[in-house]
């Protein structure tokens, strides 16, 4: 990645003012993603894994906001624009893919105005251009006579086609960047497949950058050239797909790696990690994984863990694994 | 002996529209064949899996295993008694008192309104036993606190919940539990623990599972038998090793193929053709035929039985040599 | 079973707070601290009610005891020397020479126990209802449903009007105006239920379908058991909410039974009768007579409905 990438963000911090205290679900985040690489995101339930990439969109539910940081988008600072610009934004330079089609499809609209509007809006083409493009735009994603059916109401699909409409609409204006968020965590594992597939194809023929956010190993296993591994709001470890998942060096990815069934193969028993992610309101003193880490120390317990940067270390440790030091 | 046999079961369900809407629209009634012909035995003291995609039958099956849905035909045999048909008050409270289940959606399936202790005791409670102290006992052993008896569910994370549920399943003692897609909902890491639990469980008390599931490797894992579902049937049976190392039926070639990999850098594969057909209409012959890189003729033409090939059972006409 | 996890719980030992404590710092006093509408609305009610129940003691005079009246007293203006007997009245006196002020905080008392008493009425038919509905479904849950529809298309003062008529029309009159508060509270009880039917049968469909309710219906627990442990504990907070808005709207019926003359007699003045009596004065100048029963009642209703607007926002997760 020699080039400029195409979203760069900088210690970004979102955060939640509660009852109970300023809640950080993502705490000084910093990573890039370069023109037609995917960067696969993953870690438990409430690690911040859609709240970074919301940040980015800048659809952030109140009360959380961002409150320092920078996010680069093109060359371009996004992260101060105002709401309107950043719609502006959002389907020109930034495509969106929910886990739940239906969420993303207007239920009254036939899925080919949605289609055209869209492209209207953002590219300067005919309405009958933008009808032309629709219907090539449903083509690409495999929906079968994608002229009859271009005039067909979401709720006439299956949940498969659905999601391929939903990303026919995030890459019709075609974006540079194309956020994911769990897209396919309510499919079937053949039908997962084949989205998985036409992700990766689409991206790569057009160079487009993803940010996939989900919390299936396999599919970043698949799918993702790099991977950033989140705990607690931060990153415990981001680097190239195969070296993170075979020689994790935070102690938590070398966990997760462990304790999926099939890493512990023809072994009775998991392997597991004590315990369970802290709330967000209860976090300990330094690394936040220190209670349940196997190699934590006293500088562990006293530190905050060092930050993942671009030229800095892969893990967020003190002790990294497979490094002697 | 087996502790659950279950013999040809089918679930229809009616699935028409309102009365008065057909006889305006001049419908025909609708019926969706959610289980069809279903039979397998469990051992004592064995997991069976029951693998499929959503829509397959998974859950039915379970639901009529514990008795909360009545078949249409065939039925399930459980220490030799048919909850369906027994008569005898005695004999139905003694199986009911054998199954219990836990349920996929740590969130939903606590009471939020019960104490913990509660809601653990009450499958004795509510057959007017004693029960002081059970749920303190229960709580330990599934790696909770004592103290924690004392706790509304909304105190627990997701994680917790299922160690709760598992508790109270365990409340009555039962020999079989069926679990539905227990830890579909949970992170890998907590699902670690929970499955270590469930078999650690079963080694000290002695259960046997039915153990429902959409993710392979879970059931990889778990089971001592597998059975594929797709749409409503059993496609295939066999141990784990010889499902995973040598599948049979094109289905479950097709299931293992799409899975995900941990290992799978960069793997490059030509995905499954189509989805699951509708469930009310289903293709003629083989389900899976539209779908099938093997299809011959015969596979539209006619249905194929469960037969056993080596040591596994499997619905192909391929598989089974006789095209 | 040796390497079982700890209790996966924070690592942090937190101490336990008191009963209190929690009770002060959960998230609903919370809200309501936050909220000035609800405190001030609160204050409301609570003065009402409690100097409606302490009426007796507060009251300076007891406006239903003819030994203590003076008609002389009559028509005084309110903080006014009376013109013959030299006597004062807070809020002024009525045509009998009752004490206005006193006579308001009896007949609160009327209207908050008609109030409280009818929306109970039609808590327990509604929830009844509402929970075998949802829960049997079917034919039963057709036919209840149907008869709530209709009752619906007519306005509920209509429907009490109604009942209250037929009602009447069985008691022997001599125990009418002691039976009419009673069958004022089954006239607005009855005109009331749907809505609750309505919301239970809805939170139930909810429930049912719910996990834990499975879990008790595969030990054997009887459908009136999981109605009332399970699913009833579960459908209350909307109930709730309805019941304070009905209190409001109850005792606003009340009123305006007891306004057209069908509802409490003039021997025990509700709030409405009060104002149908101050009405006749309005315009040979006594003002005082309607104007402060109408502000009491005005202040009762709209507190009242506010609290409940709160409750139902306070109670509603999704707008938090
Ligand atoms: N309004 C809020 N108040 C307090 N905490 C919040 C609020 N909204 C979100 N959070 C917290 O922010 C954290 C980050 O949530 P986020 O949705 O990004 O997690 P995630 O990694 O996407 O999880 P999942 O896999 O469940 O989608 C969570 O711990 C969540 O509890
Ligand atoms: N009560 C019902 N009425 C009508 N159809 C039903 C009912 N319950 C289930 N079905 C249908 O029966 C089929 C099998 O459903 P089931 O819930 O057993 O599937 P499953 O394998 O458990 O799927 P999932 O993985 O989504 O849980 C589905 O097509 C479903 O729509
Ligand atoms: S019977 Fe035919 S269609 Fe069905 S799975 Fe076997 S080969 Fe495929
Ligand atoms: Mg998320
Ligand atoms: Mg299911």
């Amino acid at each position: 990645m020699s080039a400029e990438p195409v979203l760069s963000v900088r210690d970004l911090v979102v955060e939640i003012p509660t009852r109970g205290g300023l809640l950080r679900p993502v705490d000084r985040v910093s990573y890039d993603i370069g023109a037609g690489e995917i960067l696969g995101v993953v870690g438990e339930s409430g690690a911040g894994k859609s709240m970074t990439g919301n940040a980015v969109i800048g659809l952030l539910d109140r009360p959380a906001r961002i409150t320092s940081g920078e996010i680069w988008l093109n060359g371009e600072r996004i992260d101060q624009l105002s709401m309107r610009e950043l719609r502006k934004r959002r389907g020109k330079q930034i495509g969106m893919v929910f886990q739940d089609p239906l969420t993303s499809l207007n239920p009254l609209i036939p899925i080919g105005q949605q289609l055209t509007e869209t492209i209207r809006e953002h590219l300067p083409v005919t309405a009958a251009e933008a009808r032309q493009r629709a219907i090539r735009s449903l083509e690409e994603v495999g929906i079968p006579a994608a002229a009859e059916r271009i005039d067909s109401y979401p709720f006439e699909f299956s949940g498969g086609m659905r999601q391929r409409v939903v990303i026919a609409l995030a890459l019709c204006a075609e974006p540079s960047l194309v956020i994911a968020d769990e897209p396919t965590t309510a499919l079937d594992v053949s039908v997962q497949a084949q989205i998985i597939a036409l992700l990766k194809r689409l991206c790569r023929e057009r160079g487009t950058a993803v940010m996939l956010v989900t919390h299936d190993m396999g599919v970043i296993a698949e799918t993702a050239d790099r991977v950033a591994v989140m705990y607690a709001g931060r990153l415990a470890e981001l680097g190239p797909v195969r070296e993170v998942l075979t020689e994790p060096h935070h102690p938590y990815t070398s966990g997760l790696m462990g304790s999926t069934p099939l890493a512990s193969k023809g072994q009775p028993r998991l392997h597991q990690i004590p315990g369970s992610m802290p709330r967000l309101g209860a976090l300990p003193d330094g690394c936040a994984f220190n209670p349940r880490c196997p190699k934590a120390q006293d500088k562990c317990r006293q530190n905050p863990e060092p930050r993942i940067g671009p030229a800095d270390p892969r893990a967020a440790c003190w002790f990294p694994l497979g490094e002697t030091a | 002996m087996s502790l659950v046999s279950i013999q040809n079961l089918t679930r229809v369900f009616d699935v028409s529209k309102p009365w008065l809407n057909r006889v305006i629209e001049r419908l025909p009634k609708r019926y969706l064949t959610a289980v069809s012909d279903v039979s397998f035995d469990i051992p004592a003291k064995t997991t069976y899996a029951l693998v499929g995609e959503s829509g397959s039958g998974k859950s039915t099956i379970g639901k009529m295993v514990v008795g909360l849905l009545p078949p249409s035909e065939g039925g399930v045999t459980i220490n030799g008694i048919d909850l369906a048909i027994e008569t005898d008050d005695d004999k139905i409270e003694s199986v009911r008192s054998d199954i219990q289940m836990i349920f996929q959606d740590p969130y939903a399936s606590l009471n939020p309104r019960w104490r913990v202790r509660d809601i653990i005791q009450e499958p004795v409670v509510a057959r007017g036993g004693k029960a002081t102290g059970l749920a303190e006992r229960l709580l330990e052993q599934v790696g909770l606190t004592a103290s924690d008896a004392d706790k509304f569910p909304h105190e627990f994370s997701g994680g917790q919940r299922q160690r709760i549920c598992v508790a109270r399943a365990l409340a009555s003692e039962p020999k079989l539990i069926v679990c539905d897609e227990p830890t579909s909902a949970l992170d890998v890491s907590v699902q670690a623990q929970v499955l270590n639990l469930m078999s650690d469980l079963k080694d000290e008390f002695g259960l046997t599972y039915l153990f429902i599931s959409h993710d392979l490797t879970v059931v990889q894992h778990m089971a001592d038998r597998i059975g594929v579902l797709y749409l409503g049937r059993l496609v295939e049976e066999a141990s784990p090793d010889a499902l995973f190392d040598a599948p049979q039926h094109p289905y479950t070639q097709m299931l293992l193929e799409a899975a995900p990999r941990m290992d799978g850098f960069g793997r490059e594969v030509e995905p499954p053709k189509g989805e699951i057909p509708d469930p009310i209409d289903p293709p003629s012959g083989c389900a899976f035929h539209p779908r099938c890189p093997m299809a011959v003729a015969k596979c539209s033409a006619e249905r194929p039985a469960l037969k056993t090939v080596g040591e596994s059972r499997v619905a192909c006409w391929v598989a089974q040599g006789d095209t | 079973m040796t390497d079982l996890p700890q209790s996966p719980d924070t690592p942090i030992a937190v101490k336990k707070p008191s009963r209190l404590q929690e009770i002060w710092a959960s998230d609903f006093l919370w809200q309501f601290r936050r909220s000035p509408v609800a405190m001030v609305s609160f204050a409301v009610v609570m003065l009402l009610v409690l100097s409606a129940v302490f009426a007796p003691l507060i009251a300076p005079h007891d406006p239903f005891n003819p030994a203590t009246l003076n008609l002389m007293n009559g028509f005084t203006p309110p903080g006014e020397a009376n013109m013959f007997t030299q006597d004062t009245f807070f809020l002024g006196t009525d045509d009998q020479g009752r004490d206005v002020f006193s006579t308001i905080l009896y007949g609160m008392r009327i209207s908050l126990f008609v109030g409280f008493a009818a929306v109970l009425l039609a808590m327990v038919i509604g929830i009844t209802l509402g929970l075998i509905a949802g829960y049997v479904g079917g034919w039963t849950e057709t036919i209840i449903m149907r008869v709530a529809d209709v009752q619906l298309t007519f306005p509920a003062i209509l429907v009490a009007m109604l009942i209250f008529g037929i009602a009447k029309g069985f008691t022997p009159p001599e125990y009418r105006d002691q039976m009419a508060i009673w069958v004022l509270i089954l006239a607005i009880g009855l005109s009331d239920w749907v809505q609750f039917a309505r919301v239970v049968r809805g939170a139930t469909l909810v429930e049912k379908s719910k996990e834990y309710v499975q879990a008790a219906k595969l030990i054997g627990r009887t459908p009136f058991a999981i109605m009332l442990r399970h699913i009833l504990p579960n459908v209350l907070s909307p109930v709730l909410v309805i019941a304070t808005i009905s209190l409001a709207l109850a005792i606003i019926a009340e009123a305006t039974l007891s306004f057209l003359g069908v509802g409490a007699p003039p021997t025990q003045p509700s709030l409405g009768t009060l104002i149908r009596i101050g009405q006749g004065f309005l315009f040979s100048g006594e003002w005082w007579i309607l104007l402060f029963p109408s502000i009491t009642l005005l202040a009762l209703a709209l507190s009242v409905n506010l609290l409940g607007d709160w409750l139902r926002d306070a109670l509603n997760p999704k707008l938090r």
